[in-house]
């Protein structure tokens, strides 16, 4: 392990050397790069299926969806508007600094670590490398020793198409992470639990180093009382979709549970079962279109939450477990109790409780009672209803009457609030999380207020009022003595 | 009975210790005077021996002691919570009756905010109206003018991907955000990023720095006054506070100071997950080329070292580096301006702040009186302890392992470094922690690239000192050592608002794509999506897209 220190840290040191040369700097770099990673994901798609059918038992077409093809947009953009992102900025100067000249130069960070998780074990790894390279940052990543198979993917094959000396991929777990912690970084973008965060954060703190968290929560659904059948069934669709057809509800920003009022949840139940069926077919471990849990322990932590008898007992469909194959039927719940550790923690799994409500209205109130989520997914026509819950909750995200998709908008930050994470990415948004903006005032010397420098006397404190006040007329007058100073008092 | 606060006074203004004196008298208030032997003081650096001790003793029952403790701090946060709860402070009517407010009270109370500053600091009038007036007041009116657009939800196109929809990035307030406050332009950075955060809609405490008092008490007795007391409130105090403080969970914390206590910032921070916004300081350098004009460079380098609350700021220039040949020109004109600004004798000259305590006093004269640095100095050098002031100095290659070079000075002393090429300063400056600010005097266009281009630091001045921080438009804020984060006009508004990505979609635009059960058409049409070409789209739809 000691051996491993020292070799961490000679490799940092090389590293640091070669983001000093200035080469991640170079656009030329940061293309190739990028370029290096499309061929990556074209090369090693088959692996790529392979290794998270492996971990996840995901379905190729899902894969595709979650990981391959969304990085695949991603880094078209990231190519595409790299020059736009990189240019500098022009502000505006008041008079004071006459004939100046201000802009706002975008630089990278430095030498960056990027720490992934196990859902998304591709998606959340390359994503923020590639806001890391765009950003000309030198970067380590470390994918979940959880999902093995894509890690060891990464590993293995990744650095083939890379500049080795300015990225690096480090496999391992807690103990790796740990030792990674204790190194300096200009930057530790996080995806994972709020208390892995807490303790990233607690460790950016010696070297001042900012973090971004990319963390969870439990994200609602509202279900308004929709009257048309077509709302009715696109609308619980894409509730289905988004809670068993990302990675089981292994999601951050899958649905955790859904509101609807009392008088409309049996029609939701009766027509979900119809739905759920239509997708996943009588058996839905058979369809393979339903990953599994990702380990044991998840898989026991999932089938604990249905211990308790009164959750047992609230379970209106599915429910049923294969502790061998780790596979978890989609279930539904009815009012399970409040203060249930279903209702209290975040699920992460193919369980969705459904709360009723008497006022659909109620459930800005019962969001606010928890910690603010990711997101928050609202199916209704009801424009008033729409704007209070933009305005009366606080999430990451908000999306109407769809759900997931705005990861894949990439003209939207996708971050966290409060529990939910600190910071943001995606698009530009990955640059800027990446980069420092860096002020630049530019001067001659030839202009110059003579009041700007002391002595200093009244005289030069009614001028600078003016200016200040970007008040050209009557710092003419006071400039010509025609406007009388105001009266002021001495100190001195 | 017990004593509420006892101070050992230097000359009766500065505090220094307050434990060691016992004295008890009865009935109300007593002040008494008399001369103490500090032995027992702890405090780096030599201590002179005599001091006149000037304690206010009151004399209160137990049970009324007011102290600030977590327990209190925890009532503050949740009386303020349920303001926010409210909803209130997202109006903006709200915010605006607030700043307006604020103007106002810098409008009427400008005589009683430069006379605490000047009881602080010594500062100048005109130096406090300009740096502390009329930046906060400038700031507040910008956030007035604009607020209407800062608060505008920003619409953004969306992709094929999601089609049909729209979508827009909304600023929310964070919640309840705590600012902590330093002392040396103590009235700028308290309100500074107190406007932001009302800007912003949010609820908000103030701990201005006890460093600073008089500037202390007089916020916190004006924001009362002209504040909505329900949503603003101010804490004094120190340590003790600032920890009870500290204990709460806040939705941002925004601290201005010292790396050191920075990091314990972010400590507290961490646990709740509170993000934070640090504004630190660091050595920020002036780089001087031989081809400058020399009379404006030193007045500008003057201006952002003397004049500028006596080198006491986070963005004064801390060092200069020039070539050797160049050096004595610059010494030269630097010692010609430093006495057209300040008279020739610049003890006397009323222009320039104090030093603001002996703490700091004794800390700047052991880093002039290190061995190897006492005998470079090359102008100034006089001190006055009572009066708490030190002349301008300037110093010549001052060796690069002496405390002067390892701190940040935060005083009125100004090492010049020389080098045998301008370049080789780019290294040098990057050797060092990355600094607030970089400043280059030149008037090489090459020079210039290569500075912005490879030079780390928060913000960079060409041909001026300090003027960054008057422009609106441009984000002040450090990298690395020097903070996290930035802040003044719109991203002052951007630190304490949380940007809500917000999507529209309608019931149509269903692509069964989507859901399973998946089939190998499926993944064409979606790789056809998510490509984003429309004709690709169209050939996946008719069964042609091969990939």
């Amino acid at each position: 392990m000691e051996k491993f220190e020292k070799n961490l840290e000679r490799q940092l040191m090389a590293m640091r050397e070669c983001y000093k040369t200035g080469k991640t700097k170079q656009v030329s770099w940061r293309r190739s790069q990028l370029k290096g990673l499309q061929t990556f994901l074209k090369e090693k798609e088959l692996e790529i299926f392979r290794a998270l059918n492996l971990d996840l038992g995901k379905h190729y077409v899902e894969s595709f969806r979650d990981e391959v093809g969304l990085l695949k947009k991603s880094l078209n953009l990231a190519l595409k508007d790299l020059n736009k992102w990189m240019s500098s900025r022009k502000a505006k100067l008041p008079i004071i600094a006459l004939l100046s000249y201000a802009e706002v130069v975008p630089e990278p960070l430095g030498l960056v670590l990027v720490i992934s998780t196990w859902n998304l074990p591709l998606a959340l790894s390359l994503d923020p490398l590639i806001g890391a390279i765009a950003a000309g940052n030198a970067v380590v990543l470390k994918p979940s020793e959880l999902a093995p198979a894509c890690s060891s993917l990464l590993v293995n094959f990744l650095p083939n198409y890379l500049d080795n000396e300015a990225i690096m991929v480090i496999e391992g777990g807690p103990a790796t992470g740990e030792q990674l912690l204790e190194q300096k970084w200009d930057k530790i973008f996080f995806t994972g639990s709020a208390k892995v965060g807490r303790i990233i954060m607690s460790a950016a703190v010696e070297h001042l180093t900012p973090v971004t968290l990319e963390l969870g929560g439990k994200c609602p659904a509202v279900l308004d009382s929709l009257s048309w059948s077509w709302d009715k069934e696109v609308a619980l669709n894409r509730i289905i979709g988004a809670k068993y057809g990302s990675c089981a509800g292994q999601a951050c920003i899958s649905i955790d549970y859904l509101l609807v009022e009392k008088a409309f949840f049996s029609t939701v139940v009766e027509l979900m079962k119809v739905l759920i069926k239509k997708m996943y077919g009588d058996s839905p471990k058979e369809s393979h279109s339903v990953a599994r849990i990702i380990n044991k322990h998840h898989f026991l932590r999932l089938k604990n939450l249905l211990t308790d008898q009164m959750v047992k007992d609230s379970i209106v469909y599915g429910g049923s477990m294969d502790e061998d194959c780790l596979f978890i039927e989609p279930t539904i719940l009815v009012d399970p109790p409040l203060q249930s550790k279903i209702m209290t923690e975040e699920i992460f799994g193919p369980l969705l409780p459904i709360i009723t409500l008497d006022k659909i209205e109620d459930s800005i109130d019962f969001i606010n009672s928890k910690p603010k989520p990711l997101a928050i997914y609202a199916f209704t026509n009801n424009e008033a209803l729409r704007e209070r819950m933009v305005s009366e909750t606080s999430s990451g995200s908000v999306v109407f009457n769809d759900a997931i998709i705005q990861f894949a908008a990439d003209t939207l930050p996708f971050g966290g609030i409060g529990e939910s994470g600190i910071g943001k990415y995606h698009g530009k948004f990955s640059f800027d999380t990446f980069s420092h903006y860096k002020a630049i005032a530019r001067r001659s010397f030839l202009t110059d207020f003579w009041f700007r420098f002391p002595p200093w006397s009244n005289y030069k404190l009614d001028l600078f009022e003016t200016v200040y006040s970007y008040d050209y007329f009557e710092m003419l007058l006071v400039v010509l003595g025609l406007k009388r100073s105001k009266m002021r008092f001495f100190i001195n | 009975m017990t004593i509420v606060s006892a101070g050992l006074f230097k000359d009766c203004t500065r505090c220094f210790k307050s434990s060691n004196i016992v004295g008890v008298g009865l009935g109300g208030t007593l002040t008494y005077r008399h001369t103490y032997k500090i032995n027992r003081v702890r405090f780096s650096g030599s201590i002179p021996s005599s001091f006149y001790c000037c304690a206010t003793l009151s004399i209160t029952m137990e049970e009324e002691k007011q102290t600030f403790d977590a327990d209190k701090a925890a009532v503050l946060v949740n009386e303020l919570r349920e303001t926010f709860s409210s909803g209130k402070t997202k109006s903006y009517e709200w915010r605006t009756s607030q700043l307006e407010s604020i103007s106002k009270m810098i409008d009427e109370k400008e005589k009683e905010i430069i006379e605490a500053v000047h009881k602080d600091l010594s500062k100048p009038e005109l130096e406090a109206f300009v740096s502390e007036i009329s930046m906060t007041k400038s700031s507040c009116k910008l956030a007035l003018k604009v607020l209407k657009s800062w608060m505008m939800p920003e619409k953004v196109e969306t992709s094929i991907a999601t089609y049909p929809s729209s979508a827009e990035i909304v600023s929310e307030p964070l919640g309840v955000v705590l600012v902590l406050s330093t002392w040396n332009f103590p009235f700028l950075l308290s309100l500074d990023p107190v406007i932001g955060a009302i800007a912003a809609g949010n609820v908000v405490v103030l701990k201005p720095s006890e460093i600073a008092p008089a500037t202390s008490t007089l916020l916190a007795k004006l924001l009362v006054e002209y504040a909505d007391e329900s949503a603003i409130r101010v804490v004094e105090g120190a340590v003790a506070e600032t920890s009870a403080l500290l204990e709460q969970k806040w939705d941002k914390i925004f601290f201005t100071g010292g790396a050191r206590v920075g990091r314990i910032v972010m400590a507290a921070a961490a646990k709740h997950l509170t993000p934070v916004t640090l504004e630190l300081g660091g050595k920020c350098p002036a780089v001087v080329d031989s081809n400058v004009n020399l009379q404006v460079t030193a007045r500008r380098i003057i201006s952002g070292k003397w004049a500028c609350n006596n080198g006491q700021a986070c963005i004064g220039v801390d060092y200069i580096i020039t070539t050797k040949e160049f050096a004595p020109k610059l010494i030269d004109a630097l010692r010609s301006v430093l006495e057209e600004f300040f008279g020739k004798d610049p003890m006397e000259s009323k222009d320039r702040s104090r030093i603001i305590n002996s703490f700091h006093f004794m800390r700047l004269i052991n880093l002039l009186d290190e061995d190897k640095v006492s005998d470079k100095i090359v102008a100034g050098g006089q001190r006055n302890e009572s009066q708490l002031q030190i002349a301008p100095t300037i110093l010549l290659d001052v060796p690069e392992d002496s405390l002067m070079m390892q701190e940040e000075i935060f005083g009125p002393l100004l090492p010049i470094i020389t080098v045998e090429k301008l370049e080789d300063s780019f290294n040098m400056i990057n050797r060092k922690q990355k600094p607030l600010a970089a400043y280059l005097f030149s008037d090489d266009e090459q020079i210039k690239r290569k500075f912005v281009q490879n030079v780390f630091a928060g913000g960079i001045a060409i041909n001026d000192t300090v003027l960054q921080i008057t422009v609106p438009g441009l984000p002040f804020g450090g990298v690395g050592e020097s903070g996290m984060g930035s802040y003044h006009g719109k991203y002052s508004f951007d630190a304490f608002s949380h940007k809500k990505a917000v999507l529209y979609r309608s019931f149509g635009g269903e692509a069964p794509t989507r859901y399973p059960p998946y089939t190998p058409g499926k993944q064409k049409q979606m790789k056809a999506l998510l490509s984003g070409n429309l004709f690709n789209i169209i050939l996946a739809l008719l069964g042609w897209f091969k990939d």
